[in-house]
């Protein structure tokens, strides 16, 4: 009799199993490629999570009225299965699962941040799917041997050095040695912020500069007065924070609020927390690194040149006064994903992974191509300083930076 | 962290003032939201989850009338209005069918509500840090070492205003005696005539109400995100456990006391570790009261 019970448990959880893996085959069907996203579209990341899903959006839409992806002859349309992770990484790590398991994608595109990113890769990983990611930057996830994680990004090493640089030359321009500069850093303990750091923190030690201040800051970050009480103290030459939008946001208030005049700020995120809206007066001077502007001379056949993807996409738009450039990379991974299909000419997952791997091309958003890590090293990052007007202005070499800040407070 | 106490003691001894300014203001917020918790805890035995959401919510809508211009105590009048209508009617729907069941069941009741409001106004008022710009001076003072806002002193007034309106209410209305007899005997309260019901009511609307007030001065002084909620939660549980319930001035006094010690921690040790302070607090105030009730504890329930 129990023999029996078992038996029939087996054989239902069988049919239940085949059941499941016959639906999930939803990679690619019909004349649709689906590639499947889990985004933040809730929590704490849902703003830079929309702006992620709009870049997605627009770049899909404009390829399937281009004539879609072509591929043994055929023209495939695309579409893009999102589910919301919540911001939460132990929710992204389920749904990539799901997607892959129950849904059957067989293609991904990235979430958005390092640390949901650091959820997602080991499942698409473990399932041999290929992942396009454009908003993680972090730079340990291209130092895990991850195959199939690819981001069209620059990494999180590149983001704030050209600040450090300045103020080396800053003190080399009064005829003193670059070791003078006095460093002040805050960063939320968060992957991408302690990367930015851990960069910075090798360059400052090159340099031989002091670092007076290395606070970390607490993720739900509503007061960071008591940092700023020991910048007012110690005075030094340049004041760096990250905390992604937040953390800007609440820098901005208080450096505004407690009057901190450091001759160089650099923060990022300025553009997302839109730090210059709200606090036009304390915010000039700020550098901003950012991994793309629109005033860059690239171009591309599908979307054009930045210029015109930067116009397109603020008609389909309205509402963004300056277009956050967390959009225009998504849109340019999934250009990429046009690009390695036609290059595969197949949709093995292997094959095409390779494809990925071997593209070369210029977009609106740079130059991709990607080193054997998966990040892409042919874009480089850029600094732009944020002006009394609001406007916010490219700055390559010390020569180009208002210093000091001008402020009057 | 030698470096830090060098900095505070030796090199610039001024910038104490400033962090126990800071404290101060702090621990006027907390202070509210604090005392609110304590009466809801004392008199209907309700450990509000929600706390700190609800002073978050008093936040959002301080942040819509002041895009309608208004002045800041009108806006703390409606915001205190619409908290107290809010409050009542979370009893109304919630808070009543728990009241006399057992501690989790208040527990997960007030977290669920907790999360329905984070998630409300996360889709409400979207994710982004907002703040309450009044645009007020600022008071340089000691060379432009030490900055205070107006915005924080006409809190810290505000905050003192409405602490001394309720202690008089509490004191001398009949309301206020209603809220205290059921707190100390809601049976005997009962039979005596009062309406427990209805003193439950009010006094988790009371408590909506000053975490209102809480939320608009949190406003206007810092910054306010749908997910913040939690951190006031946590600092208002460990002000309480602190302080003990139905005790007004232990909850000032407590209050205070942790904001100073939550900026003194974030100046020493690190801005990091300012939010574990008043956790660190509630531990070592529970390890010694558990070491001070064990001559007392004789039988286990």
């Amino acid at each position: 009799m129990l023999k029996k019970f078992k038996i029939i448990t087996v054989m239902t959880f069988a049919l239940i199993a085949a059941s499941f893996s016959n639906s999930a085959n939803a990679g690619v069907e019909g004349d649709t490629i689906t590639l499947g996203s889990a985004l933040s579209l809730t929590g704490k990341y849902a703003t830079n999570g929309l702006h992620t899903q709009r870049g997605y959006d627009f770049a899909v839409d404009r390829i399937n009225s281009t004539g879609g992806v072509m591929v043994g002859g055929k023209s495939y349309k695309l579409t893009v299965k999102y589910y919301d992770d919540e911001s939460t990484p132990a929710r992204g790590a389920q749904l990539a699962e799901r997607l892959i398991q129950q849904d059957g994608v067989e293609f991904m595109l990235g979430p958005y941040s390092s640390g949901m990113t650091k959820a997602i890769a080991p499942v698409s990983e473990k399932f041999g799917v290929p992942m396009i990611e454009a908003e993680g930057a972090s730079r340990s996830l291209f130092t895990q041997g991850y195959k199939y994680l690819f981001a069209v990004l620059s990494t999180t090493d590149l983001y704030l050095p050209g600040a450090v640089h300045f103020a080396a030359d800053q003190k080399k321009s009064i005829g003193k040695p670059a070791s003078d500069a006095r460093v002040a850093m805050a960063f939320e303990g968060d992957p991408f912020s302690m990367d930015i750091r851990a960069g910075l923190v090798e360059l400052i030690s090159d340099y031989g500069m002091k670092l007076v201040i290395d606070d970390q800051l607490p993720a739900d970050l509503s007061d960071m007065s008591t940092t700023l009480t020991k910048v007012k103290a110690l005075k030094p030459d340049i004041l760096i924070v990250s905390g992604h939008s937040k953390g800007a946001a609440t820098a901005a208030r208080q450096i505004d609020e407690m009057k901190i005049n450091v001759p160089i700020i650099a923060m990022t995120h300025c553009e997302a927390a839109k730090v210059h809206e709200k606090f036009p007066n304390a915010s000039t001077g700020f550098l901003c690194p950012t991994q793309w502007v629109p005033g860059i001379d690239k171009k591309d056949a599908m979307f054009g040149s930045a210029a015109d993807w930067n116009k397109d996409f603020k008609a389909a738009h309205p509402s963004y006064s300056s277009v956050p450039y967390q959009s225009a990379q998504a849109s340019a991974a999934v250009y990429v994903w046009k690009e390695a299909f036609e290059a595969a000419n197949t949709f093995d997952q292997k094959a095409v992974r390779d494809a990925i791997a071997g593209v070369e091309m210029q977009t609106f958003y740079g130059d991709v191509k990607f080193g054997p890590d998966g990040n892409n090293i042919a874009k480089p990052m850029f600094l732009r300083q944020i002006g009394a007007d609001g406007s916010y202005n490219l700055v390559s070499s010390f020569s180009d930076l208002a210093y000091p800040r001008n402020v009057k407070y | 962290m030698l470096d830090n106490l060098q900095l505070l003691f030796v090199w610039a001894p001024i910038i104490n003032v400033q962090v126990i300014l800071d404290g101060i203001f702090v621990g006027a917020v907390f202070a509210l939201c604090a005392y609110g918790l304590a009466l809801v805890w004392g008199v209907m035995n309700i450990k509000n989850l929600a706390q700190g959401d609800f002073v978050i919510m008093g936040g959002y809508l301080a942040l819509v009338l002041h895009s309608w211009s208004l002045p800041l105590p009108v806006i703390l009048i409606i915001v205190i209005a619409i908290m107290f209508v809010y409050g009542w009617g979370v009893y109304a729907l919630i808070i009543r069918r728990i009241v006399d069941k057992d501690m989790f069941v208040s527990l997960l009741a007030t977290f669920g509500l907790s999360l329905l409001m984070q998630q409300a106004m996360n889709l409400y008022f979207g994710p982004e840090v907002q703040t309450v710009d009044m645009k007020l001076p600022v008071i340089d003072a000691f060379d432009n070492m030490v900055t205070i806002p107006y915005s924080k002193i006409i809190s810290l007034g505000l905050a003192g205003l409405i602490t001394a309106a309720v202690v008089v209410f509490m004191k001398r209305s009949r309301t206020g005696q209603a809220i205290r007899a059921t707190a100390q005997d809601a049976r005997a309260a009962r039979v005596l005539g009062i309406d427990t019901d209805r003193v439950y009511a009010f006094t988790f609307a009371f408590n909506s109400a000053l975490c209102g007030a809480a939320g608009v001065l949190v406003s206007v002084i810092w910054v306010i995100q749908p997910f913040y909620g939690i951190t006031y939660s946590v600092r208002t549980f460990a002000i309480v456990t602190a302080a003990g319930l139905g005790n007004l001035p232990g909850v000032i006094s407590a209050a205070f006391g942790i904001g100073l010690f939550e900026k003194y921690t974030g100046m020493i040790v690190g801005t990091a570790y300012e939010v574990a302070a008043p956790v660190s607090i509630l531990l070592i105030v529970l390890i010694i009261r558990q070491i001070q009730m064990r001559r007392n504890r004789q039988v286990v329930r």
